[in-house]
């Protein structure tokens, strides 16, 4: 039995004796362990770690709900935990939506462990930097390498009890020139896969690429979206989209059994796969499966925690949020399906990879995009989005890469995008991009899109 | 135990020596300055929606962070452990991730000088927040949620949020400050959900470093039944038209105007491209410091943590800097940038003081205090009474900006046509876009009416920190402004 899940029992053991047997509990223990290596002016400027353990415990007591959590675990921690979250349960209105808890269940998959990821230290994240910095021939370059790692368990007052174990690790630069930004991300369950070289050298290539951008008029371009770019679709797809809460609110696009997506896109979720970060079990126990949420452009499914699935009449899909039930179930691990038939071209020119490459060289003309920035959301329902393309974007005709572009503001309804008929390609390498503010894990492969709609240049 | 038992026990024990015992092992391990912040921190939200309760949290966490300087490279350590023995072995391990970064170094490091602090802070608290009993909190935003739903909310929600905070700092410098933090605020927001989209209005949303009585003032029973029905005639009401005209903002949006256009941009490290890869940079250029227009003669902007109950003052910084006033923009010229010990230091600057984390387990960074406008020469009804041609907008809906902080768009609850000098039908999905300082060049009206407006949700940093943030803010108006913008 693993410390956190021995930790976990206690605390259903003690909100037992002190609330009685009937008390339904559910504690939920994670040990995160994070480090992360910052990079300015080419130079580490900022070099941080932390372990941290936490519990959060929600408990439901005659009728009513309450939810707590503490990083002091020694006993007079944990009991002062116990104690204030019942209180609390007992001064609280009644909780008719109360969902019940998880259903003993057993894991699928195994761990998304890798020990010498979860054992690397400041010294190994200092060499890929320096690595990166060093590809950049000279560019100056900005970014971070991160490590983390998570050993986390789950009980409940039903007798589920599960644990697991997962480890991340992360690059995500950018290297410069007067006017232009390259970037490189990638984020792996293995530090073995982070070539702090690779990725510095392709953000310099494509720094170069963009220097001395012109600005092209607003308006309607066809384009060809990057992993790093797609990532952002997927992620207002999770948080918006597919969010079973948003959905019960009738807030989201999301029709189950419409043909709302292109008859080429398949998205699904599934953190037990290859792909995928975090351990194999939600905030409420149940654990985790593949979910198909697209199939073959048929919107199939929502992400549902215990109580979305209840309003709805459904069971939970795995999504549950920790202390998340006023935002609602998340699917944090979207995988956009890669066309595993689609052709590789040589890499020429600021192009990621060789699929995108290929999708490049089908455009007769349109914008290469790699990033977008500042993404926000105008109306949940219709997921209409804007934000600004960053770190390079290119003009292309004739399937020939011809002169960089500055940036663009879009505004734009992002299942529209993905429309039917309106994916013209579909990369054959899916890429899990490094997300900055959280462990996600968003992956897709490069996409050629029939439009996409600029609202203004940068400057104005 | 009552929720008022929890609010007393934050403050019984001091925690002096264990940061002390942090910064002895990093000054032991090779560190050349080291400081450690120790927190105990307590927190309670609460959220309901269409009547019933959410989703209720009462939240702990403690720990220390050490912050070791070692050549001229930072390293950062946190444990939620505030033994004295861990503290100690948190200062160590900060000595030795400090000493790694100098496998790729950066330019030397300095800190410009802080003669040491010793001293005791506490934010304004009339009604502490915690010991309201949780009964009176709950029925109170059910029956928000109850009033809304009655007047045509389809999703009617409400919440609150309280942080009751004890902070103890110490630096090798000689610093020793502790202060205690009590912040709370909450909000409405009513939506209402149509055939091809949903319309929102909120009211509310303010924080503090006050007691239960900023909620109690907002009055938020008093404004239910108003954005429920605002929610439900959106859906009808006429789209915002798309074109160039006089925009007027209402002080809430024009607190987020600032936040976003003016007080990232002056950020220091932002400034000098630490932020480069991920927040991004700025606009600004140090060297034009002092000589550079960046609004219209009316633009006064400050840099005040020294403000009653605003969310973003304080007593020290997270270096131990005392809270002064200064001008970051006087009469529409760039005059000051917030800035740290480290930073003001590579940009030969002599003062610092906006240097702050979100807690113990993350390293302080140069942070917004409380960035505001002082106040204008007219009222909100004097501008819309002379604008013959206009819309005015009210509260943040969206709101997007480029790393160098220049081209934003944003989106607002709520518009209203302005013809004649009065206020006139309500519009749609109102959006206006344009660039920072051609934006804040075309203010020509600005009113007298602050308000305080506090953020809790700042994100900046890797790790990610979610700062709080105070504006003060009054509505203003602005020329030539591209309104409309659709997808």
């Amino acid at each position: 039995m693993s410390a956190e899940l021995d930790l976990a029992g206690r605390v259903v053991d003690l909100v037992r004796r002190l609330a009685g047997s009937a008390a339904q509990a559910e504690v939920l223990v994670d040990h995160t362990a994070l480090a992360l290596t910052r990079f300015a002016n080419s130079g580490i400027h900022q070099n941080v770690a932390d372990a941290t353990t936490g519990v959060r415990l929600r408990v439901h007591v005659d009728g009513r709900t309450a939810g707590g959590s503490t990083t002091v675990v020694d006993e007079a921690g944990l009991t002062a935990l116990v104690e204030r979250t019942i209180a609390a349960a007992a001064l609280t209105p009644a909780d008719p939506g109360w969902p019940g808890l998880a259903p003993p269940a057993a894991l699928s998959g195994d761990d998304a462990w890798d020990e010498a990821t979860a054992q690397a230290g400041p010294d190994e994240r200092a060499l890929r930097v320096r690595a990166f910095v060093d590809a950049a021939a000279g560019l100056e370059t900005a970014g971070y390498c991160r490590t983390v790692h998570w050993s986390g368990a789950f009980a409940n007052s039903a007798g589920q009890a599960v644990a697991g174990r997962a480890a991340e690790a992360a690059m995500d630069g950018i290297a410069r020139v007067p006017g232009a930004d390259g970037v490189a991300r990638l984020g792996s369950r293995r530090l073995a896969d982070i070539d702090g070289a690779v990725l510095g050298g392709r953000a310099a290539l494509k720094a170069r690429a963009g220097a001395d951008a012109v600005e092209l008029p607003p308006g309607r371009y066809e384009v060809v979206l990057e992993p790093t770019a797609v990532a952002d679709l997927l992620a207002n797809f999770a948080f918006y989209g597919f969010n079973g809460k948003l959905h019960n609110e009738r807030q989201s696009f999301a029709e189950i059994g419409a043909a709302q997506f292109d008859p080429a896109v398949t998205i699904v979720d599934d953190v037990t796969a290859t792909a995928g970060f975090g351990v194999p079990f939600d905030g409420e126990g149940t654990p985790k499966r593949a979910v198909t949420f697209v199939g073959d452009g048929i919107t199939t499914a929502v992400a549902h925690d215990r109580r979305s699935a209840a309003e709805a009449g459904a069971a939970s899909t795995g999504h549950a949020w920790p202390g998340g039930s006023s935002f609602g179930p998340l699917a944090a691990n979207l995988r956009l399906l890669p066309d595993e038939s689609a052709p590789s071209a040589a890499v020429a020119g600021p192009v990621a990879d060789g699929h995108t490459a290929a999708l490049v060289s089908t455009m007769e003309r349109g914008l290469l995009v790699s990033d977008f920035w500042y993404t926000r959301v105008l109306d949940p329902k219709t997921l209409v989005v804007t934000g600004l393309t960053r770190n390079g974007v290119w003009l292309v005709e004739d399937g020939e890469i011809t002169r960089p572009v500055r940036n663009f503001r879009f505004t734009q309804s992002y299942p529209l995008a993905l429309g039917p008929g309106a994916v013209l390609g579909i990369g054959g390498n899916a890429i899990t991009p490094a997300d900055s503010w959280d462990i996600f894990g968003f992956t897709g492969p490069s996409l050629r899109l029939a439009s996409w709609n600029f609202t203004g240049g940068a400057s104005g | 135990m009552t929720s008022g038992d929890r609010a007393v026990k934050v403050i019984r024990v001091t925690h002096f020596d264990a940061a002390a015992a942090a910064v002895q092992a990093a000054l032991d391990a090779g560190a050349r300055y080291a400081d450690a912040r120790v927190m105990h921190r307590r927190t309670e939200s609460m959220s309901a929606r269409n009547g019933e309760i959410e989703e209720l949290n009462q939240d702990e966490d403690a720990g220390v962070g050490v912050r070791a300087l070692v050549g001229s490279g930072w390293g950062f350590y946190a444990v939620p452990d505030i033994s004295d023995a861990a503290a100690r072995a948190a200062g160590t391990r900060a000595a030795k991730i400090a000493a790694a970064s100098a496998t790729v170094p950066g330019p030397a490091t300095g800190l410009i000088p802080l003669p040491p602090a010793s001293g005791s802070w506490s934010s304004p608290c009339e009604v502490d927040p915690l010991g309201v009993p949780l009964s009176e909190k709950a029925a109170l935003l059910v029956g928000l949620t109850t009033t809304m739903r009655e007047h045509g909310a389809d999703v009617a929600e409400s919440h609150y949020r309280v942080w009751d905070t004890a902070k103890w700092f110490v630096s090798s410098e000689g610093h020793r400050v502790d202060q205690r933090f009590r912040e709370c605020g909450g909000g409405i927001t009513a939506t209402s959900i149509g055939e091809g989209e949903s319309q929102r209005r909120s009211y509310g949303n303010q924080y503090g470093t006050r007691g239960w009585e900023l909620v109690t003032g907002l009055d938020l029973p008093g404004n239910a039944a108003r954005v429920a029905t605002e929610s439900r005639e959106l859906l009808t009401a006429p789209p915002c038209p798309a074109g160039e005209t006089t925009l007027i903002l209402g002080s809430e949006q024009m607190a987020l105007q600032i936040h976003e256009s003016v007080g990232h941009a002056i950020e220091l490290d932002r400034i000098l491209g630490w932020e480069a890869a991920y927040a991004g940079t700025s606009w600004l250029d140090v060297r034009k410091l002092g000589n550079m227009r960046y609004g219209s003669p009316l633009m006064n902007i400050t840099i005040d943590p020294t403000i009653p109950g605003a969310l973003g003052s304080f007593g020290f910084d997270d270096e131990g800097t005392p809270a002064a006033m200064r001008y970051a923009v006087r009469e529409g010229v760039w005059v000051g940038v917030l800035a740290g010990r480290d930073s003001a230091s590579v940009a030969g600057l002599d003062y610092a003081g906006s240097v702050r984390s979100d807690g113990w387990a993350r390293l302080p960074m140069v942070r917004m205090t409380n960035v505001g406008l002082t106040p204008g020469p007219h009222t909100l009804d004097e501008i819309i009474a002379a604008t013959d041609d206009g819309i005015l907008m009210e509260t943040n809906r969206s709101w997007s900006i480029d790393d160098r902080r220049l081209n934003f768009q944003f989106g607002c609850e709520i518009g209203w046509e302005v013809k004649n000098g009065k206020r006139g039908r309500m519009l749609r999905n109102p959006t206006y876009t344009g660039i920072g300082p051609t934006f804040w060049q075309s203010m020509d009206m600005l009113s007298s009416e602050v308000t305080d407006w506090g953020i809790p949700n700042c994100g900046k940093g890797q790790p990610g920190q979610t700062g709080h943030t105070g504006h003060p803010a009054a509505a203003a108006r602005f020329t030539g402004v591209r309104v409309g913008v659709t997808g």
